[in-house]
């Protein structure tokens, strides 16, 4: 077992640099090297924990960097971190995706506030990852709101207020039904073994319930992460969302905050309540199968490039939730590496948008036209994120979306055979669109526009550089996570067929 | 052997990206020699691997390279499978391959991409071998799509062109098509049989239940449909056409469109167990290749006419699978490789020295000005007409002998086809190197010049080939042949009686009356002519309306409900309904009005100062 502290770190590490940030407003640049430095301690230090991760501590369950501490005991409320297989790719793209967003997303309207918020959602994001207790969990989960809604009313676009007032409401109405699931969950493992009042997840795994509470507690469970992830249809939030937010914020929302939704889906609603699968199971297989396919005829129709990634997430999210709920390891663990692999290559897309709109001042897909002429590095760059996008084998998405249909299709085949349509739709919705904006005869001020910058062909490095990579060896990282997922299957299998 | 086999394949790899990393502004020699030479190297090693195999008691050959992707019971290893299917695909994929890079030297000499065109060329080469030399299905499907995105780049090459930029992602779309049946092909063989590796599908194929075989045969068969442009997916080939004229020979006519093919042959003991699933592709098979071949009458555009005839010839081998004759495939597929890379290259010199025209009414007389193009053209087009003893004459009746003994009625859709065939491509002969100058408008009056010799070498090469072809598998050649050597690795079809040695006598005798048929019939209607729409029916030249077709109840449909869902269903239907459940909470809830502010960003300071709150208690309770 390793120490806490590299945890506990990784906590503090961006908080401290939103403080000397906003301490370092008044020199020129101050507080945007600041927060660079600090994101960049951050990603450091989140691959020395990742790298340092050993599945077999033993009595630990695969947990390592593990600690407890009862903070407010009438409450429940303790300080309870752990690092596990499920949570280790986030972690590592939560530091990841705050470095991405500062080097290729600069915002420069007051930046000490917005990089102050970059940072302290990166610090509330990394604790529900390492949470390993519910109401702990349920507090960062509940706090990345507050960031996240003034980044995007801040410094969004246009119509930035509707979008973050209907970004707030929705994830906000979702996250009471949380908590009540939570609260109600916690109290009834309370009354079944007495002592005090816990949330801790290895604590309320062991709680004995009937069939029907389970089901209950699943669906206000599922309500909250649907809404984060998201899954059809409480989805509407997100492609305004994404679509006003400024770059940075669009980066952050669908790269990072979604995964917070499947998730919490895998870790508390599937973790905690495997016994309501047999019900909920194949409701939630329709919606991701819908969400795969309802998301690409929209992604066709949609008018612009924000919105199209948006909805794109919706049916790539719908791949993801079908893996988290499949019953399978292999799919489980695909679903796993696609939160990964969708985290980076939509970072990679917004970072390219983001190169568009700084040059276009637009992101509408009429505006735009035979930008391969002009910019052949941006066009070759967004190939790369858009063919990992697709699935195109030796991409990292080829590997995440193969492993969950082919592991679906083990247990549950008609959905993953449904599914396997969404493969025809991704290619139809982005190549059509690569070809409005990238091919054809450049006109008008697309004619003269310029190609990608050595600043932002670098910070595209490390997003061409994953996708290869864990396209051509993605075993190390499956090896890492294998433990704990095969665990949490094996336990969801139990409950199922007692 | 294992090194052998990594090689030929890295090469090309190694090739694309030395060719990617050099200075943009390298020259165009270097590039060339540098992306040819890699694949001529790999051919020779194809060559030596060859050898070794033949001497080898034992002819399949596994190498494992590393574990790729290795998740419970699902175990993909990058692996090969050298064996003599695959050591034959290779031979022939590198060794036109280097020719055809050879050529596109000349013929891509001072275009704007010149450097990216060889890239994506190598990439090509790459992901072909590792389709064909893959030891398991994932890694060929790795090649399968892979050759399908160079096929993307390579097609809208001149992407400021709307119709190139089309095609090219056509092309995708409908090979995405068919890899959805390849993909639910291993999901079921994987349910079933817990391995993708060739070797244990094959050796744990009986455990598949009927039912499922013929379902897996079906899936495969649709990824074919895609890959290899058969009837209901061809109409991407034609389209096709829009990428540079090498591309079209190499990918469009040689190599990748024949990998739906490959796949049957290699996947040929699971079609062992589903005679059903084998009548689907042989009417598949026979009816593409007479529909192609009818499109191939009335088509104007000289490299559409070429197209229409590739469609159809894979038809005659996946006709060939569908009967179990799946040496005869491989036969008909070199040799048509060799024929039909030699008719597009040979299109590619005329077109060259069209200054890019591409309409057959606009040539004519040409067999005076092209002293190389013309007879290697000549060979090109005896071979593919099936006169004897070109290599097409023996290889389409391979096919057809095949056909006769399974199934009458198929053998006589083989045979018409093959009238037609040699009626097409003798109108497109004719049309181009004979009668009236018709080019002069094009050319300004000069006089069009011979290709250059990396041009030209490619030609007289593969004019030899499409010559000789046929001794690879002569029908009296027994233990010599590419059928003996092939044959440990195919699947089992019980054998229909043989043919009596009478019986092939006359079955080569009526080819032979087919082709002269053909040919006499294109002569004395086009040596007269350039144009006449009594012999190009409108039908035929709208492709049988298929591609209307398809968008009236597929393409507008769907876009009219993609169309729907973004402006009606999204916006009223799923926010509408979300907006009501909203509104009825907030009138039940009048009551709480007063702390509403209505600013949203107040409840998040209330959140943030109420956690604040939290951890100063906390804080205090600690210390």
């Amino acid at each position: 077992m390793h120490s806490s502290w590299y945890l506990a770190a990784l906590l503090v590490v961006p908080l401290l640099g939103a403080l000397g940030a906003l301490g370092a407003a008044r020199t020129r640049d101050g507080a945007y090297r600041v927060a660079v430095g600090a994101s960049v301690v951050e990603l450091a230090l989140a691959l020395v924990v990742a790298f340092l991760y050993d599945p077999h501590v033993p009595g630990a369950h695969t947990l390592d960097f593990a600690t407890r501490h009862v903070l407010a005991a009438p409450f429940g409320l303790a300080y309870d971190v752990g690092l596990d297989g499920i949570s280790l790719l986030l972690v590592v793209l939560t530091s990841l995706v705050l470095c991405l967003a500062l080097l290729g997303a600069r915002e420069r309207r007051r930046e000490p506030a917005f990089v102050a918020w970059m940072l302290v959602l990166t610090a509330c994001t990394m604790g529900s990852f390492l949470a390993q207790d519910g109401l702990e969990f349920f507090v960062f989960f509940e706090l990345t709101l507050v960031p996240s809604y003034f980044i995007v009313a801040e410094w969004g676009g246009a119509e930035r207020a509707r979008a973050a007032l209907k970004f707030f409401v929705y994830t906000f109405t979702g996250s009471a039904a949380l908590l009540v699931g939570l609260i109600y969950l916690a109290v009834a493992h309370q009354n079944q073994v007495g002592g005090a009042l816990t949330f801790a997840f290895s604590a309320l795994a062991a709680t004995t319930l009937s069939h029907g509470t389970a089901v209950w507690l699943f669906a206000a469970f599922a309500v909250a992460f649907a809404v984060k992830s998201p899954i059809w249809p409480l989805h509407t939030w997100s492609p305004l969302a994404y679509a006003e937010a400024p770059t940075g914020g669009s980066i952050e929302l669908s790269a990072l905050l979604a995964k917070l939704g499947s998730y919490g889906l895998l870790r508390l609603a599937v973790g905690l309540l495997p016994l309501a699968l047999v019900d909920v199971r194949p409701v939630l297989l329709t919606l991701a199968v819908i969400g795969v396919i309802y998301g690409s005829f929209v992604a066709c129709a949609t008018p612009d490039l924000k919105r199209l990634v948006a909805y794109s997430s919706l049916a790539q999210m719908g791949f993801v939730t079908l893996g988290v709920m499949s019953g399978s390891a292999i799919a489980t663990e695909g679903a796993l590496l696609l939160m990964f692999n969708h985290g980076v290559i939509t970072a990679g897309f917004f970072l390219l948008i983001g190169f568009i709109e700084r040059r276009r001042a637009s992101y509408r897909i009429s505006d735009l036209s035979g930008l391969q002429g002009p910019a052949p590095v941006l066009a070759a760059l967004f190939t790369v994120v858009m063919m990992a996008s697709i699935g195109l084998p030796g991409l990292s998405g080829f590997v995440s979306e193969y492993l969950i249909l082919i592991g679906t299709f083990a247990t549950h085949a008609w959905w993953a055979a449904f599914a396997t349509l969404g493969v025809l739709a991704s290619a139809a919705y982005l190549l059509w669109a690569f070809q409005r904006v990238f091919h054809g005869r450049a006109q008008g001020p697309n004619e003269n526009l310029e190609d990608a910058r050595p600043a932002e062909r670098w910070v595209m490095v490390p997003v061409v550089v994953l996708v290869v990579a864990l396209g051509v060896f993605p075993q190390p990282v499956l090896n890492r996570i294998a433990p704990s997922v095969h665990q949490l299957v094996a336990h969801e299998i139990a409950a199922v067929h007692p | 052997m294992a090194a052998l086999a990594t090689l030929i394949l890295l090469l090309p790899l190694v090739g694309a990206i030395v060719a990617m990393s050099v200075p943009r502004r390298a020259p165009e020699r270097s590039v060339g020699a540098l992306t040819t030479g890699v694949v001529g190297a790999s051919f020779a090693l194809a060559v030596a691997a060859f050898v070794v195999l033949l001497h080898h008691q034992h002819r399949e050959v596994s190498v494992h390279l590393f574990t790729w992707i290795s998740v419970g019971s699902l175990h993909v290893p990058a692996s090969l499978l050298v064996d003599p299917l695959s050591i034959t695909m290779a031979l022939f994929v590198t060794g036109i391959s280097a020719l055809i890079h050879l050529y596109s030297i000349g013929y891509m000499h001072g275009e704007r991409d010149f450097r990216k065109f060889f890239v994506y060329l190598n990439l090509f080469v790459f992901s072909m071998l590792v389709l064909v030399l893959s030891g398991t299905l994932v890694m060929t499907f790795v090649g399968w799509e892979g050759v399908g995105a160079c096929s993307y780049w390579l097609v809208s090459y001149y992407f400021d062109r709307d119709s190139a930029a089309s095609a090219g992602k056509k092309a995708f779309l409908y090979n995405r098509v068919g890899d959805v049946g390849l993909l639910l092909a291993m999901f079921l063989l994987f349910s079933r049989l817990h391995t993708l590796s060739y070797l244990g599908v094959f050796s744990r194929a009986g455990q598949l239940s009927p039912t499922v075989a013929t379902l897996v045969v079906l899936a495969l068969l649709l990824a074919a449909t895609g890959k290899s442009a058969q009837i209901p997916l061809f109409n991407w080939l034609p389209d096709a056409m829009e990428g540079p004229t090498p591309v079209s020979a190499l990918i469009h006519a040689a190599t990748m469109v024949t990998a739906g093919v490959y796949l049957l042959v290699r996947m040929s003991p699971v079609l062992a167990l589903s005679s059903s699933g084998r009548l689907t592709i042989a009417i598949i098979g026979g009816a593409t290749a007479f529909v192609a071949a009818t499109i191939a009458t009335a088509q104007r555009d000289i490299k559409k006419v070429l197209a229409f005839s590739t469609v159809s010839q894979i038809g005659y081998m996946v006709l060939a699978v569908g009967v179990g004759a799946y040496s005869a495939a491989i036969f008909l597929m070199v040799a048509h490789a060799f024929y039909k890379a030699l008719l597009f290259l040979g299109a590619g010199s005329v077109i060259h020295s069209l200054h890019g025209e591409q309409d057959l009414g606009r040539m004519g007389g040409l067999a005076r000005f092209l002293p190389l193009t013309f007879p290697t053209f000549l060979v090109a087009w005896l071979a593919i007409a099936g006169i004897p003893p070109f290599a097409g004459f023996f290889a389409k009746g391979d096919v057809l002998t095949n056909a006769y003994l399974h199934d009458k009625a198929l053998w006589a859709l083989g045979v018409v086809t093959a009238v037609l065939t040699a009626y097409y491509m003798s109108r497109l002969f004719v049309l181009c190197f004979r009668g009236d100058e018709r080019f002069r408008e094009v050319t300004h009056g000069a006089d069009p010049h011979e290709s250059p010799w990396v041009m030209t070498l490619p030609l007289v090469v593969l004019a030899v080939l499409a010559a000789l072809g046929g001794i690879i598998d002569l029908p009296w050649a027994h233990g010599r042949s590419l059928a003996t050597f092939l044959h440990p690795v195919l699947g089992y079809v019980a054998p229909v009686a043989g043919a009596t040695t009478a019986t092939q006598w006359a079955l080569a005798a009526v080819d032979v009356a087919a082709a002269v048929v053909g040919l006499a019939a294109a002569y004395s209607v086009w040596s007269s002519r350039s144009s006449d729409p009594r012999y190009e029916w409108p039908f035929l030249a709208r492709v049988w309306h298929w591609d209307d077709a398809y968008d009236t109840v597929l393409g507008r449909p769907l876009t009219r409900v993609a169309g729907v869902s973004e402006a009606v269903v999204e916006p009223r239907v799923i926010d509408g309904a979300v907006a009501a459940v909203a509104g009825a909470a907030r009138r039940s809830a009048l009551g709480l009005r007063k702390a509403q502010s209505g600013f949203v960003r107040h409840y998040a300071l209330a959140t943030a100062l109420g956690l604040c709150v939290i951890v100063v208690y906390l804080v205090a309770r600690v210390s």
